[in-house]
């Protein structure tokens, strides 16, 4: 899978180990999730292998980019883990290894974050136009035309993009950045 | 009341209407709203599937921006994304001050300071809690009697942070949607998930659980939405599902803030009633 070693997989996502550490294997998160049908393997499952030290056997799976954040496990884990943080830190992960087969989802948020370091706030049309190109699949958008056009005839989104330039954001996505670095 | 006003991009965008109706209630119900000058993206849950500092200084450069304002201290958010993140923001900056010390770095950038003594709450915190429910009864006349409305929650106002209503079963709702005489469904789906951006990314999932809460409304007038991306999702696919699950599933779906203005007299437009993605036709031709 991509070259990449068990090891540095498990390197990157130390932090969320530490995070489930008293998982118990209860199963409540499993239970919990509206997405689980969509899941190759369950959270609970996902959990156990991350406890184990089976990096490669995780990010072989999409399960954690199914999350919705709706917080049904936070809310009910009785040992009390924050796992829709830690499925959000597993998402980090897979980004910023630039994991070929999570690339769509992180495609996604790229063009999302772009928009909003430009403009400080997001541009709907813009992020989606870029969100398109960065696929370099002419057959995707076509899913997404009937609501953009009925988006547009509403006046709710409109053709706008920005053109290179300092974006109004860039200090602190600079100084982010630097500090997450430095860690 | 006074409150500091965050309304965040998509009210701004595809959600323009939840932006124009809870002005409009706001006003009607007496309340004040200040926008807190040159506010940014709360950063949606890109930020936080991208970088864990960027999620909360995205939230922070807001907070600090708002506690230059005034002295109202709470700020109203009717996004519940947005909410959440600011929420977060608020409860990990009381909680580590290390934590707030790292944020000010960033901050720095930009010549700002966040001292971190502000509240962050939902649209419908207040208007359950601060407004009083007298003026909706008074002004609706029991105009909305003989509709049968499903309040739906969704998942971020409610979930992780308990604050305002009990996070799987919500009846935050109840009394605002009685005050206009409307009755409520009977129904669990209220708190269940949309699946948020599954609909984009990830269509077969996301399309299955929006399904799944059209199907739990039928029998209903219309769904009440508190959320711009709940609002989306279930509008926007009601004809391309009913077609693939070979059943009728049209129903229309307003912002809580655009139907109490409906019943408190307001003309649909005054409400951005046009603006919506469903046929709100049947709605209104019921509620007149």
């Amino acid at each position: 899978m991509d070259k990449i070693r068990n090891e540095q997989l498990l390197e990157q996502i130390e932090p969320v180990k530490e995070m489930i550490q008293t998982c118990i294997q209860c199963g409540t998160c499993t239970a919990s999730c509206p997405n689980n049908e969509f899941m190759d393997i369950t959270p609970r499952h996902m959990w156990r292998l991350l406890l184990t030290d089976h990096a490669e056997a995780l990010f072989a799976s999409k399960s954690f980019t199914m999350c919705s954040s709706c917080y049904y496990c936070t809310l009910r884990c009785p040992r009390g883990l924050e796992l829709t943080a830690a499925m959000s830190l597993l998402k980090q992960a897979a980004s910023r290894l630039k994991l070929k087969k999570f690339q769509r989802s992180s495609l996604f948020y790229d063009a999302f974050l772009d928009s909003v370091q430009k403009h400080g706030r997001v541009k709907e049309m813009e992020f989606m136009t870029h969100y398109f190109v960065s696929l370099k699949n002419p057959v995707i958008p076509f899913g997404y035309a009937s609501l953009g056009l009925k988006l547009l005839s509403k006046g709710k989104i409109r053709p706008e993009f920005g053109f290179g330039g300092k974006g109004k954001l860039t200090g602190l996505f600079k100084k982010v950045a630097e500090l997450e670095g430095m860690k | 009341m006074k409150y500091l006003y965050y309304p965040g991009c998509s009210l701004e965008g595809t959600s323009v209407e939840y932006n124009i109706s809870t002005k409009v209630l706001m006003e009607a119900v007496d309340a004040q709203l200040e926008e807190i000058e040159d506010w940014n993206c709360c950063g949606a849950t890109a930020a936080e599937s991208s970088s864990h500092l960027l999620s909360y200084v995205l939230p922070a450069r807001n907070l600090a921006l708002a506690e230059k304002m005034n002295d109202s201290k709470q700020i109203l958010v009717p996004c519940s994304a947005c909410y959440l993140n600011l929420k977060k923001t608020e409860v990990a900056i009381k909680k580590d001050k290390n934590f707030l010390g790292k944020i000010n770095t960033v901050l720095a950038e930009e010549d700002l300071v966040l001292k971190g003594d502000i509240i962050v709450r939902h649209l419908l915190d207040v208007l359950s809690n601060d407004i009083d429910i007298e003026i909706i009864k008074e002004n609706s006349q029991n105009k909305m009697s003989g509709l049968t409305i499903a309040p739906y929650y969704g998942c971020q106002c409610l979930r992780p942070f308990s604050v305002f209503d009990d996070p799987e079963d919500p009846h935050s709702m109840d009394g605002l949607i009685k005050a206009t005489g409307a009755d409520l469904l009977e129904w669990d789906m209220g708190a269940q998930c949309c699946g948020a951006s599954n609909t984009t990314t990830k269509p077969e999932a996301g399309m299955e659980l929006v399904g799944r809460i059209l199907k739990a409304a039928q029998g209903a007038d219309a769904i009440l939405t508190v959320c711009p991306m709940c609002q989306m999702n279930l509008e926007s696919s009601q004809k391309k599902i009913s077609h693939k699950q070979g059943i009728e599933l049209d129903i229309p779906v307003l912002f809580l803030p655009q139907f109490l203005g409906l019943a408190m007299g307001k003309i649909p437009k005054d409400v951005g009633l046009d603006l919506n993605l469903s046929n709100t036709g049947p709605l209104m031709k019921k509620a007149i």
